[in-house]
């Protein structure tokens, strides 16, 4: 808690961000937040994690599984065990991170210029491809995104590259709907009106006033979304949709092991969802801290 | 009223004709042959061929999607590749067993939702309120289906308290009238049947709660912070009314209007994670039967499934934007 008080009285503009720019105040109000701090703090293990694991620590995932070691419980040799084939399961977890989280983190590129873009278009061109385009946006909102990500990939079959395909789909809208808001929100406004007046055309007004002045929610639900597409993921994961065995991902793992709960080998499944839960939790809690720094309206 | 309610149902019509598109093309989404995937590399060419007449398959496709318009409309979702069974009465029979464990999550979830979400907000920046947030941002950041495994250890294996799946213990007697175990227990004043079916409930629905809750904790939390600050609430309290009355009548009962929306949202999200709760605890309703058949590569289900639910979404969806409607006017005349 000191380091929150330090951070708001040694720099007093952390709070008000008079005198800086826009995105200079927005970022000393987001490490000025615990919120913030604290999801920072866990994605940055996790990505760290993500990177330097297959640099440091080779894994071959189909010589690994020794059966003479089938579900022991952690010990030194194996910090949290091992897992129905004798594998060590923190080899798996911490290899598993590139894995889901790059399976997150891409679906949501994806998903974020494809929706952008439509959205953007949408709400730049009105009329008919506004609506036939938020007509087909309003179609994919009308399943529940898990339901429909389950059954695009149990129909084109299950692996890696349709599950980001699925969760690329499903997340799509969202960033439609978004960006669509924000250029017809923004349109309107005088500067956007001035840039006009002064004979901006009609695509440059769009990248260079409409566009970067529409990127906060857009940021903020990026990062939100990349905790919601790592429970998709793992998921399709947990289904048998998602990574197929041995490539070791969260939720395949916890489809290995969840059955054995009844024989008490509780280090199987407790740890892999652990890794979710906390991978989720520190996008969420960086997706709120950033909601707040970007919208200083919010919050106080 | 009633133009409202009829302009907000007519512009369900065209999102469902959608709805049907894209369910539609699942089985399009099929690689290669749809057929031979089904049946296996192994299948005979007259068995291919067989299953590419009876799926309609060898028809142009807006003659294959209108007949497969006629027919949902008919009420017919296809027959079970696997089993040959209709897939509608097969689902009609187990979906009692979702909606079940759905209502029994929506309970809990409203149940201690809002009086987390009320007392997060009467003492804003407590202890009280950290804990509720801090409980709330756990729960929407929970793989449900490893809360669910964890419970299912804890509580079955480990502390040996309840069951960890199927709806009743085997050897149970049970006459299914409407085949809500709870209902027909009630019905019956089969109390043994009803606590049997109860054991069975908890674990599942507060697994399939906790997103839900969360969610509907930190709704009520902003929407009662937002009601709090208006001017009503200090005239109320300048009347010297007890804080405890001006909290639940005056408080609460406006702000309980974006909740109601919530919950209704949370509907679809329920459906589609009672395909991951029932997996877990062997639950045998649509989820778990989605599950099964995705293993079987029983497609006409997993299409058939997925119509069902999207339909359900979108009616309710429409009920909840006209009970909005009902208790806040101002939405009519919009």
């Amino acid at each position: 808690m000191a380091t929150v008080q330090d951070a708001v009285v040694r720099r007093p503009e952390a709070r008000t961000g008079r005198g800086r720019s826009p995105a200079h105040a927005a970022w000393l109000r987001l490490v000025a937040s615990p919120v913030a701090r604290a999801g920072f703090a866990i994605v940055g293990v996790f990505v760290l994690i993500a990177v330097l694991t297959p640099a440091v620590h080779h894994y071959d995932a189909t010589t690994d599984a020794d059966l003479t070691l089938r579900l022991k419980p952690p010990t030194a040799a194996h910090p949290l065990g091992t897992d129905t084939l004798g594998r060590d399961i923190l080899v798996r977890v911490l290899h598993a991170t590139r894995v889901s989280l790059g399976l997150a983190v891409s679906a949501v590129a994806v998903a974020a210029v494809v929706g952008s873009l439509l959205g953007f278009l949408a709400g730049y061109l009105r009329r008919r491809v506004d609506l036939v385009l938020m007509f087909c946006m309003d179609i994919l909102l009308a399943f529940p995104a898990t339901l429909l990500a389950i059954a695009i990939v149990a129909m084109i079959g299950p692996g890696l590259r349709n599950s980001l395909f699925a969760i690329s789909l499903v997340s799509i809208p969202a960033y439609a709907r978004l960006s669509r808001g924000a250029v017809l929100a923004l349109r309107n406004q005088e500067f956007v009106l001035a840039a006009r007046g002064l004979g901006g055309g009609g695509g440059r007004v769009l990248v260079s006033h409409i566009v970067p002045n529409s990127l906060p929610p857009l940021i903020v639900q990026a990062t939100l979304s990349v905790a919601f597409a790592i429970l998709e993921a793992a998921a399709l994961g947990f289904l048998g949709l998602g990574a197929q065995p041995p490539t070791p991902e969260w939720g395949a793992m916890l489809a290995d092991s969840y059955k054995y709960f009844t024989s008490g080998a509780w280090w199987a499944f407790f740890f892999p969802g652990a890794a979710i839960m906390l991978a989720v939790l520190g996008f969420n809690l960086l997706g709120d801290g950033l909601r707040d720094a970007l919208d200083p309206r919010l919050g106080q | 009223m009633r133009r409202y309610a009829l302009q907000r149902g007519l512009t369900a019509v065209p999102v469902l004709l959608g709805v049907s598109v894209l369910v539609f093309s699942f089985i399009h989404l099929i690689p290669g042959d749809p057929a031979v995937t089904m049946l296996g590399e192994r299948a005979t060419p007259e068995k291919v061929a067989e299953v590419r007449v009876r799926l309609g398959l060898d028809r142009p496709l807006w003659e294959q999607y209108v007949r497969y318009v006629g027919r949902v409309v008919r009420g017919d979702l296809g027959v079970s590749i696997v089993r040959g069974d209709p897939v509608l009465t097969d689902l009609l029979r187990r979906f009692p067993a979702t909606v079940e464990l759905a209502t029994a999550a929506i309970v809990v979830a409203v149940g201690l939702g809002i009086p987390v979400g009320v007392a997060s907000a009467v003492w804003r920046n407590s202890v009280v309120d950290s804990l509720a947030r801090l409980l709330a941002l756990t729960g929407v950041s929970m793989p449900i289906f490893w809360l669910g495994v964890m419970l299912a250890w804890f509580f079955g294996v480990t502390l040996r308290v309840l069951p960890t799946g199927f709806r009743l213990d085997t050897g149970t007697a049970f006459v299914p009238w409407t085949n809500f175990v709870i209902v027909d227990a009630a019905l019956q004043g089969n109390w043994p049947l009803l606590v049997d079916a109860l054991r069975h409930l908890i674990l599942p629905a507060l697994a399939l709660a906790t997103i839900p809750l969360a969610i509907v904790a930190r709704m009520t939390r902003a929407s009662m912070l937002e009601v709090l600050s208006r001017e009503f609430i200090r005239t109320a309290e300048a009347k010297g009314l007890p804080q405890g009355a001006v909290i639940l009548h005056h408080a609460l009962r406006n702000a309980l209007l974006p909740v109601v929306t919530v919950i209704g949202l949370q509907i679809g999200q329920l459906l589609a994670g009672a395909i991951l709760t029932e997996t877990i605890f062997s639950w045998p309703g649509i989820g778990l039967w989605v599950y099964e058949s995705i293993e079987a590569r029983d497609y006409a289900i997993v299409q058939g499934t997925s119509l069902f639910i999207a339909v359900i979404v979108v009616v309710v969806n429409l009920m909840t934007d006209l009970l909005y409607a009902v208790v806040d006017p101002r939405i009519r005349y919009d």
